[in-house]
């Protein structure tokens, strides 16, 4: 295969873009084929010499590779800089970080946006339905690729948990230890209603253009925002809410008419408008779908302790937020369940927090002690403190 | 080394090497620890403080939050050689399924419980008529998580009730060595402050002969035939 980029030896900080050609295809759930491959990714710190301290953190439905440097569109800093960073639980000093783009994503892996080789234009809908399997297949692809055999950690939060889980179904022979936050094992039907609220948002949007936006040269912009929207209020507690904008109106009294009166309103007005800058509503589309299809126990008989039955030499952490109303505790809890039914080494904790879902990208003292608890205490187990 | 817990030190003499131990309400992970260290067992916690928790697992201990009356569920039937639930039995709503669920994750439970029958007890309610308050009772009644408490007498009827075999007991009272006690001598019903009970069910042999000839105390001793069959209960004043 061709590698773009070398493994850092010196910079701390790397990444760029694995492309794997046509003859190493990505065989997906749908029986269709990915080729040639492009899986974009970020690195930070160094990978030992003897290969045992790399960490993949698998990001959620609309995160990317810029895990903790700063993002090319927005300009802000990366999703998870709160946790990963010299003196922090993932710490490049003493870690090899990996985090790459999801396939399916836009910021740079094959997606829908992608060029399709067969009709040289972009995929849009010709683009394969994906799966979260197919996420992690080509994950293994690149960790491979990379030259690590056992992944030190793999670590995420919401769809990143899912990914981390089917690792642990797939591949547990490469993993060492696990961390699941903010996850479920499977797409509950409140979780499916939701995301199709989302899709029927993007496909009423008359530059949808049945999915072929890119080639026409315009950008279903109002209903990918509505999209995002719908989906951050799942994000987010009443509670949450509340204390945040109350009744709060934007300006003195009311416009007796439909402008955002309220903060609330202005403030989802605007997650929708900056979400439509950086992330491709195909992709949207396509990662929802793989989400919804998710349901791990399905694939081993309707019993998700069969999941897990040749990972019991990973060592668990399952984490979940009390307020979290997407994927409540209960979630986690079954997949604690079944880790303890298959006999592996597990903890859970339910922090508890009024933040909601997004509590994983915020700042819980609690989150982070126990992260940073797990890691070290592997840390021994491995070897590497 | 800092003074081992003597219902800790107990504990570390009951359960045999590389065995799998739940400790329910296993707190910041104290005795889990010291049976790893100690004992190389592979131990599992349940506890019910997230900061508990969080300061286990940067203990390298598996521990899963939750509550020993709820949650008992997470765990496989025969998962672990010996489940082990101190002093904390009195605070559960429903004990009678706490200890079926003990026996049922666990070949062998090991459970402590505060005596309500020990003399200071009967004394202070004799003396005073008042609930009383003592070294292993220290709370008023309206603030005791005690909800549950029992006499020595009560907790082996219990057991004889759930077919539950008393594999070996010991009184405790605090900064004392243990003592092995027969816990239906009526004695011992005024002596033991806090009784630790091994316990397993009747219906199935003790586990096979890998189990090292050792006592309740772990002093290596030769293998000898069941313990007498106490009397019936009920037949003695206690």
């Amino acid at each position: 295969m061709t590698a773009q980029a070398p493994i850092q030896a010196e910079s701390e900080t790397g990444g760029g873009t694995w492309r794997f050609p046509a003859n190493r295809p990505l065989r997906l759930d749908s029986g269709a084929t990915l080729a040639p491959l492009e899986i974009a990714y970020k690195t930070y710190g160094r990978l030992n010499d003897e290969r045992t301290n790399a960490i993949l953190v698998c990001h959620a439905l609309t995160g990317d590779q810029h895990l903790a440097s700063t993002h090319p569109v927005t300009g802000k800093p990366g999703w998870w800089d709160r946790f990963v960073g010299p003196g922090k639980p993932l710490d490049p000093d003493r870690h090899f970080i990996i985090c790459s783009n999801v396939i399916g994503g836009c910021m740079g892996s094959t997606g829908p946006a992608s060029i399709d080789p067969a009709t040289g234009e972009p995929y849009g809908l010709k683009f394969p339905v994906i799966t979260i399997a197919d996420m992690v297949r080509a994950q293994a692809m690149l960790i491979e690729a990379m030259g690590i055999e056992t992944l030190f950690a793999a670590i995420g939060g919401s769809m990143g948990g899912m990914q981390v889980q089917q690792w642990a179904a797939d591949y547990p022979e490469k993993l060492f230890s696990a961390v699941i936050i903010a996850a479920a094992a499977r797409h509950s039907a409140q979780n499916i209603a939701f995301h199709e609220v989302g899709r029927q948002a993007i496909m009423a949007d008359p530059n949808w253009m049945s999915g072929a936006y890119l080639t026409a040269g315009v950008r279903p912009e109002k209903g990918l925002a509505v999209a995002r929207m719908a989906a951050h209020i799942t994000y987010l507690s009443e509670a949450a809410l509340q204390r945040k904008f109350g009744r709060e109106l934007q300006r003195d009294g009311l416009s007796w008419g439909f402008d955002a009166d309220f903060q609330v309103e202005s403030y989802l007005r605007h997650q929708g408008a900056s979400f439509v800058d950086r992330f491709d509503a195909n992709s949207y589309l396509y990662i929802t779908r793989a989400l919804d299809y998710f349901d791990l126990a399905a694939r081993h008989g309707g019993v998700l302790a069969e999941a897990f039955m040749k990972a019991r030499h990973v060592r668990f952490c399952v984490l979940s937020f009390s307020s979290d109303w997407l994927y409540p505790t209960a979630e986690s809890r079954d997949i604690v369940r079944a880790l303890n039914g298959a006999g592996c080494r597990t903890s859970f904790a339910e922090i508890a927090t009024d933040k909601g879902h997004d509590a994983f990208f915020l700042d819980e003292p609690l989150l982070d002690q126990t992260l940073r608890g797990f890691l070290g205490a592997q840390a021994q187990a491995r070897g590497l403190a | 080394m800092t003074r081992i817990r003597e219902d800790f030190a107990e504990i570390l003499k009951l359960v045999r090497p590389s065995a799998r131990v739940l400790d329910v309400g296993c707190g910041e992970g104290e005795l889990l620890e010291l049976l790893t260290r100690e004992k190389q067992v592979d131990g599992q916690g349940l506890e019910l403080g997230p900061e508990n928790v969080a300061a286990c697992v940067a203990r390298g201990l598996s521990v899963v939050q939750g509550d020993g009356d709820r949650d008992l569920d997470h765990f496989p039937t025969r998962a672990f050689d010996y489940a082990i639930l101190s002093k904390t039995l009195q605070q559960m709503r429903e004990p009678r399924h706490v200890l079926n669920e003990l026996l049922r994750i666990a070949d062998q439970a090991v459970v402590s419980v505060p005596n309500f029958g020990h003399w200071r007890v009967r004394w202070a309610l004799l003396s005073q008529g008042r609930m009383p308050e003592t070294g292993a009772l220290p709370e008023p009644w309206w603030s005791t998580p005690n909800i549950h408490l029992c006499t020595l007498r009560d907790f082996v009827d219990l057991c004889d009730q759930l077919g539950l075999r008393i594999d070996g007991c010991a009184a405790l009272s605090d900064g004392r060595p243990a003592r092995e006690i027969d816990p239906r001598a009526p004695i011992e019903n005024w002596r033991a402050e806090t009784a630790l009970f091994l316990l397993s069910r009747k219906a199935e042999p003790a586990p096979p002969a890998a189990m090292p000839q050792q006592n309740l105390f772990g002093e290596v001793e030769l293998p000898k035939p069941e313990a007498p069959v106490p009397k019936r209960r009920g037949t003695r004043k206690a």
